[in-house]
């Protein structure tokens, strides 16, 4: 049923059957092949492959509901909650199956972070938004330890120095850009390897999407980093890679200055230069 | 005319007018192009003459319906024979009501005295005149509304502004309808307590530990001097309120959690509108449930165990109504629990956490302020509930902690006091008004601190 939709679908949008560009890189942390997303009877993401590089940031951009939001969150397994979601094809880290019988989900997540478009603080203090983690997978033996995580976390989100004296306070209690850099506190905290970025920036102001930036360059050093945008000049900012996606399909896949300045595919181009999206 | 004919023939009156009051505007303005010259909409002038020609005339009516009995019984009375006035008071009040049954053609005017007879032919006679009155003086005042305001049409008449003032004022007069319904309540109440606490002092009302409400109605009878202590009758209240809510926020919290996040759609179709029907059932028939069912079960169980319950016991009348307020408390915990955002649980998941720490740390925690809302309201329900108590739980005042003994409420007492024969001037009826008061207020804090908090929670998330 499904199939013969997606036939359809392909042949309406002529778009190049094979990704242009280089969808492999040495030793990946992610590694995904002829991935499908299914939403119901809508065939979101069609055939997708590509390799996520360590310490490394990875842009992805494309016109609205093109499936950029619905690839990230294959990465770690979010597509899990949506009731009628369905996910083929054969997605690795570091060379295990994220689908495999084996794999735990909790695991997964702990192992693959992700911070959302709207700054989703829980509705607990500064210091327990960020222990959260730690807390659930054990990782703190003692208060001392919890502790310790909790300032390393708020420092390298840059956030350490305007809430040092107000630990207790509710998490909601911030401003947004300070709400979004707890979110990025929290995830840290769990030292994943690689954090997804579903639009980090968008509910924020330029200030605040500014340090959001030059944080996620700071962070590029420890981590593989995956960000979804809608502002090209985010992507050819903070990304060394893009993905252009269209309709579900990646189109085109580069270093993003060669993406910028000489796109192969006519696609990409007109999205870039702006003629839609 | 009668008077509600009248009204009938008042509307007409102000449907014409709205026609009349409607053309004139476009006549004034000189055809339908010139309606951009009105300041307002041609309805608009018609609704005014309507507004004019009805509810002067309307007021008139109701004024003069309301005023109309006092003034003619008056005449009647000013035209009585001198003997009907020495009957007294009582005789007189007697001698009206036999007049009025006349009038009403209740019985015949043979069967009652020829006075009466004779006041009651005057009084529907004046009645008559006094209606052909009204009909010719309303219909005079909806005319001549009609007809000044009709003159009064112009383009720079602003009939909006004063047609919208008039239905801004309609709507507040609907909304003050509740609150004076509630403030003559609360005013009835407190006035009948402050007769029962010039007779019981108040300290013994409220520390007393003795409820014994039978007095004695003459000096002779033989019976005891009533006891108004009413702390049996609010422990009473406190212990089947407290397994109510022992059975109900348990079952009721765990139901929407359940509900709102572990049960597939289908499921949740069928079982959400099944659990909302036990807050549709009667409580006459749970009381039916407690006592041919609960009951009698509870007593066989605690027999079988060496225990001795009462066939009307706090226990059975406690769990009953805690599962009449499964519904309510399961109903808005799921509200509650489906306003968490999605992003909270998502953020949670994304972190690593299962299904049940995002429930218990992340949801629960952000839907908590609602859920205590829903928990206090279901409260003030448990103790404002009559009928299950009343059937179940018993009449002896017992100051007991022990659920298995028959107890009695606060709401039971106020129903046994009231009802069958009883006087306004003794203690034992006036009590209950007492009990009604203690119970409107405990209910009243609990429903605002209820409010309060659920009102604190929705502004976090909107």
């Amino acid at each position: 049923m499904s199939d013969s939709a997606a036939s359809v679908d392909s042949l309406k949008t002529k778009v190049p059957a094979k990704t242009i560009g280089d969808i492999t890189v040495p030793s990946p942390v992610f590694s995904c092949r002829d991935v499908d997303v299914f939403y119901g009877d809508k065939h979101a993401i069609k055939k997708v492959n590509i390799d996520i590089a360590r310490q490394q940031v990875l842009a992805m951009i494309g016109p609205s509901g093109c499936g950029k939001s619905t690839f990230l969150r294959c990465l770690n397994r979010m597509n899990d909650t949506i009731v009628g979601a369905r996910v083929e094809g054969q997605i690795t880290l570091d060379g295990q199956d994220i689908h495999e019988k084996r794999q735990d989900v909790v695991q997964l997540r702990a192992r693959v972070g992700m911070v959302f478009q709207k700054p989703n603080p829980f509705p607990k203090t500064i210091y327990e938004n960020v222990a959260y983690g730690p807390r659930i997978h054990g990782l703190a033996a003692n208060r001392g330890e919890l502790d310790d995580i909790v300032n390393q976390s708020l420092r390298r989100a840059g956030l350490w120095e305007e809430v040092k004296d107000r630990l207790n306070q509710p998490g909601t209690s911030l401003s947004g850009g300070q709400q979004q850099r707890l979110c990025i506190a929290r995830t840290i905290a769990v030292n994943p390897e690689v954090i997804l970025m579903d639009e980090p920036c968008s509910a924020l102001d330029p200030i605040a999407t500014a340090r959001i930036e030059d944080l996620i360059d700071e962070l590029r050093e420890s981590y593989a980093i995956c960000i979804v945008t809608h502002s090209m000049q985010q992507a050819a900012r903070v990304s060394q890679r893009t993905a252009y996606f269209h309709l579900g399909d990646l189109v085109e896949v580069g270093e993003t200055n060669k993406i910028f300045t000489n796109p192969q595919a006519k696609l990409t181009e007109d999205y870039i230069t702006g003629r839609f999206g | 005319m009668t008077p509600s004919l009248l009204i009938v023939a008042l509307a007409l009156l102000s449907f014409i007018a709205f026609q009349i009051g409607k053309a004139r505007a476009l006549s004034v303005a000189g055809g339908a192009r010139g309606i951009r010259d009105l300041h307002s909409l041609p309805g608009h002038y018609g609704m005014l003459a309507a507004l004019w020609a009805g509810l002067p005339a309307l007021l008139l009516v109701i004024l003069w319906v309301s005023l109309q009995d006092r003034v003619l019984i008056a005449i009647v009375t000013s035209h009585l024979p001198a003997s009907v006035m020495a009957l007294g008071q009582d005789g007189f009040t007697l001698f009206l009501n036999d007049v009025r049954n006349v009038i009403a053609g209740n019985i015949p005017a043979s069967q009652v005295s020829a006075e009466a007879a004779v006041a009651a032919t005057q009084y529907v006679r004046l009645q008559g005149y006094s209606r052909m009155a009204l009909t010719a003086l309303a219909f005079a005042v909806a005319v001549l509304g009609l007809f000044i305001t009709r003159s009064r049409i112009t383009p720079e008449l602003r009939a909006r502004n004063s047609v919208e003032r008039v239905f801004e004022g309609l709507l507040f007069l609907c909304s003050l309808v509740a609150v004076l319904t509630t403030l003559g309540i609360v005013l009835s109440v407190a006035f009948e307590a402050t007769r029962f606490f010039n007779i019981v002092p108040a300290s013994d009302f409220l520390f007393g530990t003795r409820w014994s409400p039978q007095m004695a109605i003459r000096a002779d009878q033989v019976g005891s001097s009533g006891a108004f202590g009413a702390i049996p009758l609010f422990a009473g209240t406190l212990l089947i309120s407290f397994i109510a809510m022992i059975v109900a926020v348990p079952i009721g919290l765990f139901s929407a959690i359940y509900l709102a996040e572990y049960a597939p759609s289908q499921v949740r179709k069928v079982v959400k509108p099944l659990l909302e029907v036990l807050a549709g059932v009667p409580t006459v028939v749970y009381g039916f449930f407690a006592v041919t069912t609960v009951g009698p079960i509870l007593r066989v169980w605690g027999e079988s165990v060496g225990l001795d319950v009462a066939g009307e016991s706090a226990l059975a009348a406690g769990l009953v109504m805690g599962i009449m307020i499964i519904p309510f408390v399961s109903s808005l915990a799921d509200d509650m629990i489906t306003a968490v955002p999605q992003s909270l649980r998502d953020g949670a998941y994304a972190l690593g956490a299962t299904r049940s720490e995002t429930i218990k740390q992340v949801v629960l925690r952000a839907a908590l302020p609602g859920i205590v809302g829903g928990v206090l309201l279901a409260i003030s329900r448990a103790i404002g509930e009559t009928m299950i108590v009343v059937m179940a739980a018993g009449l002896a005042a017992n100051l007991t902690a022990n659920p298995l003994e028959a107890v009695t409420t606060v709401t039971v007492q106020i129903v046994t006091l009231l009802v069958g024969d009883q006087e306004f001037d003794s203690p034992k009826t006036l009590a209950a008004f007492a009990l009604g008061l203690m119970l409107f207020i405990v209910t009243l804090v609990l429903n605002v601190i209820a409010l309060y908090v659920v009102r604190k929670y929705r502004e976090q998330y909107e």
